[in-house]
């Protein structure tokens, strides 16, 4: 695919709103409007801002969303498509930047790739952008042959009038009908008749990514370009107190040492390893403050006062819960606790900046181009018309490259040596060290029980880090952080899937000084833990069935159960299992889709796991690409299972301890568990795909683990109970 | 001056010769298909073939490296057809991100050269390179389908 679009810019002005942390520019229709003379790009004619054909048949498509791994290139292209009618065979895509969206007002919408929204939240109007290009079109080929356009349809790229039986192909109308004015509205397909989207259609990406061809981030090389390796106190909240560049000026290939911030500095040399070397041979004496006084210990000290403190912000609550658990026949009371974790992306952080005074532009992988373009204006100084994001093709992102970080110090490093570019890579350490991390937080559960066995009451209370807090804090409500009870919500996109009379869910927030952030799944991955081991210790504790105890629980919860039901067919729930083998089950919902998942173990001398097969449903109203969504299943219990196993950064003077994938594993294929999928699209909404399913392989390996062993394990990694994967 | 030769073709590179190889690829050779993922030989992503054996270039000084045949994952198709295992991996559609998939491939090779029809086992023990997106289902389809190729 082009990752660097070659379009005309035009001159704009833009309000001050765009310097902040955000763009808040009104949202005009994405599509048709708002045209401009620029319509002449991509080698052919603009007919809508999502359509570009070529005279040669080739269909651009443009995709505003970032692709990471997830497919949404590939599937939002199937959307656009289906709409439009063309030759998928012929089918292209390219980014368009965030600064030319702007200067076109937004003409394509939101460019976050994040909370699995990429296709949920765009669906509609990139299906309208295709549907309108489709009927221009359709149009301009009525037009040359002066019939109704009534008396014409389109299918793979040719236009047919149907009484005469002319055809025409879209590469020789397509200059006209981007010449025609769009229509006010268009009808959409019913999904059901659907032929490009909602088809295991392979990806747009694989070539590339198998040749060695793909261009990442780290692999950009612009004319006359410098490397740049950098370092930020170790120590979150220290600073720069000296370096002494002297010692490196003379190493080979360093040209300058620069002080990106208060706390960064970064060496510029001829290679990156060059950079490197010398950044590493560079005395830097910091001062690390207070934080150095932190350690995980301190930290889970002061969550551990949180599950009983008197004040918390509320969730979810109904009836009485306080009052049901003081009046139980029976309590149940569990404290569970999550850790610190690493996005550990593959591709380390990474960009390239050019700056001059007159113009700054940025080569980056990021998951929100506008937030990226954003901060190259804050960091440059320069109005919107003279900055630039070019979207680069991502090696992983999981919410990590959401954030701007890196992109502001590439921009500050090369601000200061104007004219020339410079391509700045993190370390694996660097990466390891100044991660957004997955926040850490204890939970307490108690459950009661009246003389009958009936649950009669539940309270959560969440203990530790809120993400908006430290990210968004605007986004906070009163102070409370909803994002925090992902799952646990009485409704909406993340809602419980239970019935109790007196429920209370609250968060007591914690916000140590290690810097959170969204990691794929976000708070589902503890949260689903929390809630799904615990209904399985409820159960066990009045001796019910872990699946009949949940359904009892649900009746009004139907697509909860729709796919809880629907794993626990699969795995034969209710049926003898093989000697030595036990199962485990869990559901949740979360990014408006319901998932679940059940397993078969066994467990060797309560240690070794061996996990013979894990069966995950999900829900997410409609399937734009089975087999991708099969794709994310899998690779979201890897990312899921190398949490549960190995995913852990802790903390000791005030720093993180892991530096690399040595003591920060993950899931290899020796590892890799058998995983069968069931997609169960009922229509009627569009919930989330990348991550929804990543929060039910653990509860539901811990539940099996528990019946296999009689132990239940309510910390994390499990290597810290010497746990392993047979 | 350092002499090597890269998929055939031989290069002179001025690098220092405990330099790792992996960036004298990328930066000197100017061949960037082979990633740096950890620069300590445990994820694998740099993965390329010195002697036709699998070897995590990152680890490798450049000089240990002159003199050998090298082969980074924009050498393993042969007048733009690819290599079977590339063929099997877009059959499979495996990659997701793609970052690691240039030194998966390169270690999948070298395993079928050794093991032309490899068990799971044989691939568990021999493919340990990290995948953090979870391409594993495919890659292990692919090796299956490669090895009949």
């Amino acid at each position: 695919m082009t990752f660097m679009p070659d379009m005309n810019r035009r001159s704009f002005v833009i309000g001050a709103a765009a310097t902040g942390g955000g763009l808040a520019i009104g949202f005009d229709l994405p599509f048709g409007a708002a045209k401009t003379a620029a319509a002449q790009t991509a080698g052919g004619p603009e007919v809508t801002a999502w359509v570009v054909i070529r005279p040669d048949e080739t269909v651009v498509i443009r995709i505003a969303r970032s692709e990471m791994g997830q497919g949404t290139l590939t599937g939002l292209a199937q959307l656009v498509a289906e709409e439009l009618e063309c030759d998928w065979s012929k089918v292209t895509t390219e980014y368009p930047t965030p600064g030319q969206s702007v200067a076109r007002k937004r003409v394509w919408g939101d460019f976050l790739t994040g909370g699995s929204r990429g296709i949920r939240e765009s669906n509609e109007y990139v299906r309208k952008g295709g549907a309108t290009a489709r009927t221009m079109l359709v149009q301009a080929a009525a037009n040359q042959w002066n019939v109704p356009a009534s008396e014409c349809s389109a299918a793979n790229s040719v236009i047919t009038h149907t009484p005469s039986g002319r055809t025409t192909t879209y590469g020789k109308v397509a200059d006209a009908a981007s010449k025609i004015t769009p229509p006010a509205d268009v009808k959409l397909k019913d999904p059901k008749d659907w032929k490009i989207a909602g088809k295991s259609i392979k990806r747009l990406d694989t070539v590339e990514k198998t040749n060695g061809k793909m261009i990442y981030g780290t692999d950009v090389v612009l004319p006359g370009m410098l490397n740049a390796a950098i370092k930020d106190c170790p120590v979150f909240g220290g600073k720069i107190k000296s370096y002494d560049e002297a010692k490196v000026m003379a190493m080979k290939g360093v040209k300058k040492v620069v002080k990106v911030n208060d706390t960064t500095v970064a060496v510029v040399a001829d290679t990156w390893w060059h950079a490197k070397t010398a950044l590493d041979a560079l005395p830097i004496v910091w001062d690390e403050g207070e934080n150095a006084k932190v350690s995980s210990d301190s930290i889970a000290q002061w969550l551990k006062e949180g599950l009983d403190a008197p004040q918390a912000f509320v969730g979810n609550q109904v009836g009485d819960a306080k009052a049901a658990i003081a009046s139980a026949a029976k309590k149940v009371e569990a404290v569970y606790s999550y850790p610190y974790q690493n996005h550990a992306p593959m591709e380390p952080m990474n960009a390239t900046a050019l700056y001059t005074p007159d113009k700054c532009e940025v080569w980056t992988g990021t998951q929100n181009g506008e937030a990226a373009f954003a901060a190259v204006l804050a960091a440059s100084g320069l109005p919107a018309d003279k900055c630039d994001v070019h979207k680069i093709m991502l090696g992983g992102g999981f919410g990590r490259r959401g954030r701007s970080d890196y992109v502001t110090q590439a921009v500050n490093i090369a601000k200061q040596m104007p004219g020339t570019p410079i391509k700045m890579i993190w370390s694996r350490e660097e990466d390891m060290l100044h991660g957004t991390y997955h926040p850490v937080t204890q939970a307490k559960l108690v459950g009661a029980f009246d003389a009958n066995n009936n649950l009669t009451g539940l309270h959560v209370r969440i203990s530790g880090q809120s993400i908006l807090a430290s990210v968004l804090p605007a986004r906070l409500d009163n102070g409370k952080d909803p994002v925090t009870f992902q799952g646990l919500n009485p409704a909406g996109e993340a809602a419980i899937g239970y019935t109790v009379p007196n429920l209370l869910v609250d968060h007591a927030m914690r916000n140590p000084h290690v810097p959170p952030g969204f990691w794929r799944g976000v708070n589902v991955n503890q949260n689903a833990i929390y809630l799904e081991c615990f209904m399985d210790e409820l159960a066990a504790a009045v001796g019910q069935d872990a699946l009949e105890f949940r359904r009892k629980l649900m009746s009004k919860h139907p697509k909860h159960l729709g796919v809880l039901n629907a794993v626990a067919e699969r795995i034969g729930w209710g049926k003898p299992a093989p000697d030595g083998v036990h199962r485990g089950l869990a559901h949740y919902m979360g990014f408006g889709s319901y998932v679940a998942a059940a397993v078969e173990l066994s467990v060797k001398g309560e240690k070794e796991i061996k996990i013979h097969r894990f069966v995950c449903a999900t829900d997410p109203g409609h399937a734009v690409n089975p087999a991708q969504i099969e794709r994310q299943i899998a690779g979201s219990f890897v990312y899921g299972l190398s949490g549960l196993f190995y995913g852990e950064c802790t903390v000791k003077g005030g720093r993180i301890e892991q530096e690399n994938f040595d003591t920060y594993n993950s899931l290899r294929i020796a590892e890799m568990p058998k995983v069968e999928s069931i997609v169960m699209p009922s229509g009627g909404f569009w919930g989330g795909v990348g991550e929804p399913t990543i929060c039910v392989a653990a509860p539901a390996l811990l539940n099996a683990y528990t019946r296999a062993t009689g132990k239940r394990i309510r910390s994390f990694p499990l290597k810290n109970h010497d746990i392993r994967i047979a | 001056m350092i002499e090597l030769n890269v998929n055939g073709k031989m290069h002179r590179v001025d690098v220092e010769p405990d330099t790792p190889l992996l960036w004298v690829l990328r930066e000197n050779v100017g061949l960037t298909g082979t990633k740096y993922g950890c620069g300590i030989a445990q994820c694998g992503a740099c993965t390329v073939h010195i002697n036709g054996e699998a070897a995590r270039s990152c680890g490798i000084q450049v000089s240990d490296a002159a003199g050998k045949q090298i082969t980074t994952i924009e050498g393993l198709a042969v007048n733009g057809v690819l290599h079977k295992v590339q063929k099997a991996w877009v059959d499979h559609d495996v990659p997701q991100c793609g970052y690691c998939q240039s030194g998966m491939i390169m270690a999948v090779v070298t395993l079928l050269n050794e093991k032309p029809k490899p068990t799971d086992a044989d691939i568990d023990a021999a493919i340990t390179n990290i995948c953090r997106c979870g391409t594993f289902l495919q890659v292990r389809a692919a090796i299956h389908d490669a090895a009949k190729a």
